[in-house]
């Protein structure tokens, strides 16, 4: 299975999303790259807003992600709580 | 009395609905034919437009909002290396030439797709495509403006920044990047989209971007790395869209695959093509260097590219047909490019150099299997040649390819001591090729490649008529000043200059 990925920017705001990013997904691997952090993960990404709330302490709009978001690959799956990238149908 | 109940907060699909799709609306005077003229030339089939799905399902209210944010940390950061030296923060004034060519070969290429997609959301029938192809038209002119306004602080204090725009046209190294988006405006918009959704943004930005931009940061280069994620976020959206595209084309008709596998082939070889500039910034014009272009390539390219690839493969598409190639010329392409700049120094709106003995011991570490084989000995006469008092300079006219039109320098792909050359007929006429990827382009469509404006034949054209100095003055180059070496350079002595002003008090 091909890995999934996301890059954010390194900087205080994605601080607790990569936590929380961490915290949902065990099987990822975080690369801290110079200005970048950079997170693979086999097959199967999420980011669950709940779990990013919970990090940072106030509500989470999960287009927010838009702003810091650098990079990612797979299929994009977006409701309203929960980001999915993969590659499986 | 009435109880004013909050009305429920719609949701993220249903938002995207009444904000997208529900602008749209049936002709009824005008056929759907004359209102979307541009559809069917290229043979590709849809049958049905809603079938489109935008996977970020962004809408334009949401679209300001976040862009706005976007704006608004870049600027304060622009503000802050006006403000602070951000010039002379800098590691090393070498570092500058990786973002001149960027500025001359790149950033008018966002511009040219800004042109493109305002005209593919025109000209694309669905509703979803059409927001889509708008959000993507603005953001490119956005990443144009951001990128010349961030790099303009360097032109206050460098060289060859001051005519980024008649170098991407009058200048030989900048008309891969120019003439593969020239290829691009004009072709239909299925073919558009796979230019620059899937070859440009797929391929290219995320090796651009990213490890480019990452490095960028290393080097001290807060602006560039700022106007670069502040890009490739947009990027992110770009990507899904251009896959999104593929996707949609393969879904609505099984004729749709040849010419998708056909656009797919030739769009990564002329991307390809335009990576080289990429891999030579990473590899040599870094003073401080995150990742090799090899290891880069290994990432977003074998890993990221491979994994794209293996997904399309449900739907019959092969890997592109210069995959092979591609991956053999890995090891060899900065090393080329960086001894044809050097070569050509003359001719070029950036400073090159020799490269140090511990960027020589870097490079043979990041390429055992070939640096120490090919390239050391070259440099090494080079230098010799140099410490001599006969520095090597080559004013002989490069042979060009008409398809990417870099000079000829590359090597075959099974025989790094033998430059790779390929020639065709064409109605009596005789074209060359630097590699097979850009005969065959060339091939499939001759009447296209045939009309290409090339920089080399231009030299002895009106107004330059085979003058080295009318060139200069034509291109905005000046001599001495913008080109050549970087040792001795203006910008050598000043960044030294500056840099120790900024440090000391006298």
């Amino acid at each position: 299975m091909s890995s999934v990925f996301i890059a954010l920017q390194a900087n205080e705001e994605t601080r607790p999303i990569i936590e929380a990013i961490e915290a949902d997904n065990p099987q990822a691997r975080v690369s801290r790259e110079p200005a970048m952090v950079k997170i693979d993960a086999p097959g199967r990404l999420v980011i669950r807003k709940q779990t990013i709330e919970e990090n940072l302490g106030r509500d989470f709009d999960l287009q927010e992600l838009h702003v810091n978001l650098i990079t990612l690959s797979g299929h994009v799956d977006e409701d309203d709580d929960m980001l999915t990238l993969h590659w499986d149908r | 009395m009435d109880m004013k109940t909050p009305e429920k907060k719609l949701g993220i699909k249903e938002r995207y609905r009444y904000l997208t799709r529900d602008l749209a609306w049936e002709p009824s005077y005008r056929s759907h034919d004359e209102i979307y003229p541009y559809l069917a030339y290229e043979g590709i089939k849809i049958h049905d437009w809603d079938k489109w799905e935008d996977p970020f399902r962004l809408t334009m209210d949401a679209y300001w909002k976040y862009q706005g944010e976007k704006e608004r940390k870049f600027y304060a950061i622009i503000d802050a290396h006006a403000q602070n030296n951000g010039h002379l923060n800098i590691t090393d004034g070498r570092y500058l030439s990786a973002l001149k060519i960027f500025l001359q070969a790149i950033s008018p290429g966002e511009y040219a797709a800004h042109k493109g997609f305002s005209r593919a959301g025109r000209e694309f029938a669905g509703a979803g495509t059409q927001v889509a192809c708008q959000m993507q038209a603005l953001d490119e002119i956005r990443h144009a403006q951001t990128q010349i306004h961030a790099l303009s602080n360097y032109n206050k204090y460098y060289n060859g920044f001051h005519a980024f725009s008649d170098h991407r046209d009058r200048i030989w190294y900048t008309s891969v990047a120019r003439s593969f988006f020239d290829d691009a405006m004009a072709a239909g918009p299925f073919e558009f989209m796979i230019a620059i959704g899937f070859s440009f943004e797929y391929v290219l930005t995320n090796l651009l971007f990213v490890p480019f931009m990452s490095g960028a940061a290393y080097n001290g280069d807060m602006a560039t790395v700022t106007f670069g994620f502040s890009a490739q976020s947009d990027e992110a959206r770009h990507m899904t869209l251009g896959l999104e595209c593929i996707k949609f084309m393969l879904e609505q008709d099984p004729d749709n695959l040849p010419i998708v596998q056909k656009w797919i082939d030739k769009w990564f070889w002329r991307g390809f093509r335009v990576l080289g500039l990429v891999s030579t910034m990473m590899d040599y014009m870094l003073p401080k260097r995150v990742m090799s272009w090899r290891e880069a390539w290994e990432i977003y390219g074998v890993e990221n590219g491979g994994a794209l690839f293996k997904d399309l493969a449900f739907y019959g598409i092969r890997p592109p047909k210069g995959w092979e190639d591609a991956g053999k010329a890995i090891d060899h392409m900065s090393h080329q490019f960086m001894l044809g700049f050097y070569q050509w120094r003359f001719g070029t709106a950036f400073h090159s150099w020799i490269p140090s003995d511990d960027d020589m011991n870097w490079l043979s570490q990041k390429y055992p299997t070939t640096f120490d084989k090919y390239y050391r000995p070259r440099w090494d006469y080079i230098r010799k040649a140099e410490a001599e008092g006969k520095p090597f300079k080559n004013f002989g006219l490069a042979k060009l390819c008409q398809c990417c039109q870099l000079p000829c320098v590359f090597t075959e792909p099974d025989d790094p001591s033998q430059l790779c050359h390929r020639q065709t007929t064409y109605k009596g006429e005789i074209y060359h090729f630097c590699s097979d990827g850009c005969q065959d382009v060339f091939e499939n469509e001759p009447e296209k490649y045939v009309q290409a404006w090339l920089p080399m034949p231009q030299l002895f054209q009106d107004p330059v008529n085979g003058d080295l100095a009318a060139w200069m003055d034509w291109a905005f180059l000046t001599d001495g000043k913008d080109n050549g070496e970087y040792p001795g350079s203006g910008d050598q002595l000043n960044f030294d200059r500056w840099r120790g002003l900024a440090t000391s008090n006298t």
